[in-house]
């Protein structure tokens, strides 16, 4: 599309973004909520919504809840309330859904974001509790879709932001930071393949000038940053080549082909349900007392952005470091303590980022499963780090044998496999000696000016010393020996 | 055999072993089997009964028995039996079984009552004659062409006719209370979440309490505190501890009482035998050194539509599940989705169910949500304010059930509207929360029982059954 057309519009984005919290059963009885239990399994009396039944809180969908609202810095909601929201859906057991509308668990806050025009905090409306519905599934090929109920009643806290963003690129933004905050609180595994993370956005456009917003367009079925980022492109150039052609946008609903990269209409608005929200008259309005938000408050962990400026001014690492290893918590944590055991904290920062990620990456592991401890690998970077190892032999050599002796000290390591440097002139000078002595008309070379030849034999005598000499004493006595010759 | 009047006496006759609960099982049975013809039992559980009848009675031999050993409950069909039919007098929930106990259900097993069967009533409560039942009307005892009230009709006459000793019903606007006063016997709402509401089908949640219905005050004081108490399946139900009612039932309050009854005792609109025999409980009550007062309530007029407004909206959403996609009526005639949702629902529910949901969708809707939704539940706010203000002055409020006797079948099926007028008097303590009971007191000239109302203030259970025990001897 034209940039000058482009330009003459603003884009208003505001997102909803569903996190499925990891507890161990349902938000509202004691039914398993995990994923991937074979269809219908999961399913008591209460999930499939029969006559009699009533709902019971969950205490930890609570406690989760309020964990993301503190780490958004929102107003906790001290008496709060669940409604239903009426509408008929096969995969609805009761054919209503208990959400929050009017009191809902947290209010306001913010997300911070960093883009390449700077940081922002996207301000929250809200977030607020609610219970999944179950899955429909519709075959082309059948007349009849299935229904499972085994995710129908899995906790959720739909995070909200005001519909404050204005590019694709912040809303990528806000929904990683989501997923960074969530993972790092441990209430979501933040996974949008498998829909444990989802988000739907409301995109409308207005002119630069206007204050007016458009009217909103909601897009659905998005399933990575990426293609929430596809969709937002997409439909806000639809939307501006309508208006262009001096259409009006109508809301509606749209969904996301991932294939085509375009969205494409559902429902119209006016179509929808009124959802008929009223307070659910079978649980009592949740009272959060001071001891127990100050509970949850002491045990909160430390979070990304506190993280990210604690490396910075702590370890005076560069930013550029701080974002990566940040990224998660579990290598932020390992990073942090190693840092406890030395003070070579951009070494470390280089060796976690390096090796150590590159580990993680190829098993597939978490950081919090690493074979080495953090005080063994700042113990090996001390030896590099005081020329006892050189950084080659330590990442390719030294550290992979730090896995199979989990109970030897890198040093003692080193020493048995003899990858100590070796930096005795004593040791060094015969083999010095031999090289040139072994490269006549190399000597004669280097004597005629060819400076450079000295690389080769500092080859040779790395090779020779089986990579133990350390360079830097090496060179120096090489070069003197060769200038007096 | 006898009809016996108290469980008490039941059970002298089991320790004396002059009889069996096999005998007491062989005898509603065959009373049930005797007047069929009034519509009660929907599913009579005569086997079962019987073999629990054999091991009870060798629990009694052992000394093992529980509490409630001998007793023989039924069920309105409101309340979840495990493995049994549960379908609210409906066609939509044709076939249901359900797959877990009620708490209060799980509780009377427990105390070794014996469940003798499914009691008829209004679809899913809704009613006060229990003429909107998918199963026909149950009839009145004492004059067949007359309702037995609702929408606990089936559980009031089965204690009415000796078909059981206790029935447990559910009350949201009066569906224990009114029955029970068409039928001459004991009928009690306790305090709104006193009882455990889980596997009591929801008509409309903030009001739907369990009732308990018994030929005697005894009964129902022992049976309640078997039932009450806090559930961990039921998040509203109360915490207060439960008081000993039956054995402190005994010990008596001979302190004199403050009474008040209200204004509208005295209107011309009430049966005139109503106003005249509960006039003569006052004045015995006044004899005896009580003293009795009457109260203006000037919110009377707004009691009514608050009601019907609330329970019609918690209604609309509760009866949502019963769709026809995972169990019950589901139309043979749908060709889509939407057909399948419209037509089991139009083919599954009786009118009145059809007009309260209706009703309810409305009042919910955007548009007028509040314009009467919130508005009445600033009203009921209201009401239960002034209500527990009378209360702070009166150990007791006494007034009418209803405001005549049974009336015949079909004289009020034509006019909704008259037969939500007939609920005056029992709605008041379900928009209030407050427990209620009725008790008989005395007939018409026609033979008719006439109930008395009295409430008392929340958790005042056991306060309200020993006045309840304390009138019935001044009456005899």
């Amino acid at each position: 599309m034209n940039p000058a057309i482009r330009d003459k519009y603003t884009v208003v984005i505001g997102l909803e973004v569903h996190a499925q919290l990891s507890t161990r059963s349902k938000i509202f009885n004691s039914d398993s909520s995990l994923f991937g239990s074979a269809p219908n399994h999961n399913v008591d009396v209460i999930s499939l919504g029969h006559p009699g039944t009533l709902p019971k809180l969950n205490k930890r969908v609570v406690e989760f809840a309020i964990r993301m609202g503190l780490a958004c810095k929102c107003d906790i909601t001290r008496l709060t309330i669940f409604d239903r929201k009426n509408y008929f859906y096969p995969d609805l057991p009761k054919g209503y859904q208990l959400t929050q509308d009017r009191a809902p668990i947290c209010k306001g806050g913010f997300i911070a974001i960093k883009t390449k025009d700077g940081e922002r905090n996207i301000p929250l409306n809200r977030i607020h509790m609610e219970e999944d519905a179950g899955k429909s599934i519709h075959d082309d090929h059948e007349s009849d879709s299935l229904i499972d109920l085994n995710r129908a009643g899995t906790p959720l806290i739909e995070i909200v932001t005001e519909p404050a963003l204005r590019s694709s690129e912040e809303a990528g933004a806000v929904l990683s930071e989501i997923r960074k905050i969530v993972r790092y609180l441990e209430i979501c595994d933040g996974n949008m393949e498998e829909g444990s993370l989802r988000c739907d956005a409301n995109v409308s456009i207005m002119p630069k000038d206007s204050t007016l917003f458009g009217k909103k367009v909601e897009i659905k079925n998005m399933n990575s940053i990426k293609n929430v980022q596809r969709a937002i492109d997409s439909e806000v150039e639809r939307q501006i080549r309508e208006v262009e052609k001096g259409n009006a946008i109508i809301s509606e609903t749209r969904t996301f082909d991932a294939v085509t990269g375009k969205t494409a209409g559902m429902r119209t608005k006016e179509e929808l349900n009124d959802y008929r929200y009223f307070p659910d008259p079978d649980l009592s309005p949740v009272r959060i007392s001071d001891e127990w938000l100050a509970a949850i408050t002491a045990q909160m962990p430390p979070l990304p952005n506190e993280l990210f400026e604690k490396f910075i001014s702590q370890y005076h690492i560069p930013d550029y470091d701080a974002g990566v290893l940040t990224e998660a918590k579990d290598v932020a944590m390992y990073f942090r303590s190693t840092c406890e055991h030395t003070k070579h904290f951009k070494a470390v920062s280089n060796w976690v980022m390096g090796p150590v990620k590159s580990y993680l990456n190829e098993f597939g592991v978490t950081a919090d499963e690493f074979p080495v401890p953090p005080a063994k690998l700042a113990e090996l970077i001390e030896l590099v780090e005081a020329g006892q190892v050189s950084y080659t032999i330590a990442a390719q050599r030294l550290f992979p044998e730090l896995f199979k002796n989990p109970n030897k000290s890198a040093l003692e390591v080193a020493r048995q496999l003899n990858l100590l440097q070796d930096s005795n002139q004593e040791s060094l000078q015969p083999i010095i000696d031999e090289v040139i002595k072994e490269f006549p008309l190399k000597v004669e070379e280097f004597k005629k000016g060819k400076k450079g030849i000295i690389a080769m034999f500092m080859g040779e005598v790395m090779k020779r010393s089986k990579g133990k000499a350390d360079p830097k004493i090496a060179n120096e006595l090489l070069t003197k020996k060769l200038k007096s010759l | 055999m006898k009809s016996y009047a108290s469980f008490r006496e039941i059970q002298n006759d089991l320790q004396r072993g002059t009889i069996s609960c096999h005998d007491l099982v062989r005898h509603y049975l065959s009373n049930i089997d005797e007047k069929a013809h009034l519509n009660v039992f929907l599913s009579v559980y005569a086997d079962e009964a019987l073999s629990r009848a054999k091991e009870i009675d060798h629990k009694i031999k052992t000394g093992t028995a529980g509490k409630l050993a001998g007793l023989v409950v039924g069920l309105k069909d409101v309340l979840a039996y495990k493995d049994h039919p549960l379908q609210a007098s409906s066609k939509i929930l044709n076939g249901f079984i359900s797959q877990y106990n009620a708490t209060a259900v799980q509780r009377l097993l427990d105390a070794d009552a014996i469940i003798i069967g499914r009691q008829n009533c209004d679809e899913f409560a809704m009613g006060s004659s229990n003429e909107n039942s998918a199963f026909g009307p149950v009839l009145n005892d004492i004059d067949n062409t007359r309702v037995p009230g609702g929408s606990s009709g089936g559980s009031a006459v089965a204690v009415m006719a000796d078909m059981c000793q206790v029935s447990l019903g559910s009350d949201t606007g009066g569906s224990v209370r009114q029955p029970a006063a068409f039928c001459g016997v004991v009928g009690l709402k306790p305090t709104y979440s006193r009882i455990s509401r889980f596997g009591l089908v929801a008509y409309a949640s903030s009001f739907d309490c369990i009732g308990i219905f018994s030929k005697s005050v005894e009964d129902v004081a022992l049976v309640l505190e078997v039932i009450a108490g806090a559930d961990e399946f039921d998040s509203t139900v109360s915490l207060q501890p439960v008081q000993p009612y039956s054995e402190a039932l005994h010990t008596g309050n001979t302190q004199k009482k403050r009474i008040a009854y209200i204004r509208e005792l005295t209107s011309e609109a009430l049966q005139p035998e109503i106003r005249e025999n509960i006039f003569r409980v006052i004045n015995k009550l006044k004899q005896e050194g009580n003293s009795v007062e009457e109260v203006e309530f000037p919110l009377m007029d707004y009691i009514l539509p608050t009601y019907y407004i609330l329970a019609t909206a918690e209604a609309s959403s509760n009866l949502s599940r019963f769709d026809g996609v995972r169990y019950g009526h589901r139309s043979e005639r749908t060709t889509d989705l939407e057909s399948m949702y419209k037509k089991s629902r139009s083919e599954g529910f009786g009118k009145e169910v059809q007009r309260r949901i209706l009703l309810g969708t409305f009042v919910l809707s955007a548009s007028y949500y509040d314009a009467y939704y919130t508005k009445a539940q600033k009203v009921r706010r209201i009401i239960r304010e002034k209500t527990k203000e009378i209360l702070k002055k009166f150990d007791f409020i006494v007034m009418p059930i209803t405001p005549t006797t049974a009336f015949k079948i079909g004289e009020h099926t034509d006019n909704p509207l008259e037969m939500y007028l007939a609920d005056l008097f029992s709605v008041q303590a379900n928009v209030v929360g407050l427990p209620a009971i009725s008790i008989p007191c005395g007939k018409d000239k026609n033979g008719l029982p006439i109930g008395l109302q009295v409430i008392a203030d929340d958790f005042e259970e056991l306060k309200l059954l020993q006045f309840s025990k304390y009138i019935i001897g001044l009456n005899q």
